[in-house]
């Protein structure tokens, strides 16, 4: 997703990204980016909570208008109401991150990646 | 607590279950760069996602090439109606969260509030998907070029991304 937003920016469409891996987005590099300590699902907000969705893109809303320079991060100041633990376990060994048919589809994925291009 | 290192910890992932060669995350130093051309209020925005969002169906319809080719980025109307819209996306923390509230990935309704309340200009006609690919020539060679023509098709100024 980084990759795309550069593009845009080189191409004279401004944008904002909001989400959760900031270390990946900043390790890319992007212009400006809402960074949302959530879970990985949820960027604009928790399920169901459209105050807090609205609040979020709010911001990103705002970074758009004030930010001056390339990698410009906010960070929401909004808290996961379940508390932090997930921090703990995501990718983690015992808490499988894909189900294993979830992990054949993902494999059936990359084939299909391989056959696009063989065929290209 | 402090966010998650998640380059670190995918690598670790996924050497423990048995994957040998690590992932290499795409690196610049050089970072581009557009202010707004004009204010938000008279700006059309769009909206791009990794959720991979589809609309529900029979069975034994099958999805189309543009919803499954990977590295493609397809289109649906904005206004359609969110209860028969739903994510096929499998890459997320399932333990976590869920994806069963599609503002809370992909902010359509939250988006169309704020054209309606004049914040901004308006929303594109529609809205879309990027099929995620782990391959970043992939990305930069087709993705990212067929979202910019998204952009141009729709007369986008400004471009909302949110990756799942």
């Amino acid at each position: 997703m980084s990759l795309v937003a550069r593009h845009l920016e080189e191409n004279g469409i401004p944008t904002v990204i909001i989400g959760a891996a900031r270390d990946i987005v900043e390790h890319c590099g992007v212009s400006r980016f809402v960074f949302v300590d959530f879970p990985l699902g949820s960027p604009c907000g928790e399920p169901f909570d459209s105050d807090m969705q609205s609040g979020i893109v709010a911001q990103a809303l705002n970074l758009l208008e004030t930010a001056a320079a390339p990698r410009t991060t906010v960070t929401i100041p909004h808290l996961w109401s379940k508390g932090e633990d997930w921090k703990k376990t995501v990718f983690t060994p015992d808490q499988p991150f894909l189900s294993q048919d979830q992990v054949k589809n993902w494999e059936a994925r990359k084939q299909r990646y391989r056959d696009q291009k063989e065929r290209s | 607590m402090e966010h998650v290192l998640y380059m670190q910890r995918i690598r670790d992932y996924y050497l423990s279950q048995g994957y040998e060669k690590p992932y290499v995350w795409a690196h610049y130093e050089d970072v581009p760069f557009t202010p707004l051309k004009k204010p938000l209020s008279e700006s059309t925005v769009t909206l791009f996602s990794t959720s991979d969002v589809s609309v529900r169906r029979e069975d034994d319809d099958a999805l189309s090439a543009a919803e499954t080719t990977v590295g493609e980025v397809y289109s649906l109307p904005w206004d359609t109606p969110l209860e028969s819209l739903y994510s096929r996306q499998e890459s997320f923390d399932r333990y976590a969260t869920s994806l069963d509230d599609i503002d809370s990935y992909l902010p359509l309704t939250r988006m169309r509030e704020f054209a309606e309340a004049g914040r901004i200009g308006a929303v594109t006609r529609n809205f879309h998907n990027i099929n995620r690919g782990y391959s970043q020539k992939l990305m930069i060679e087709t993705s990212a070029p067929a979202a910019l023509a998204k952009c141009r098709e729709e007369g986008a100024d400004v471009a909302v991304l949110t990756p799942v």
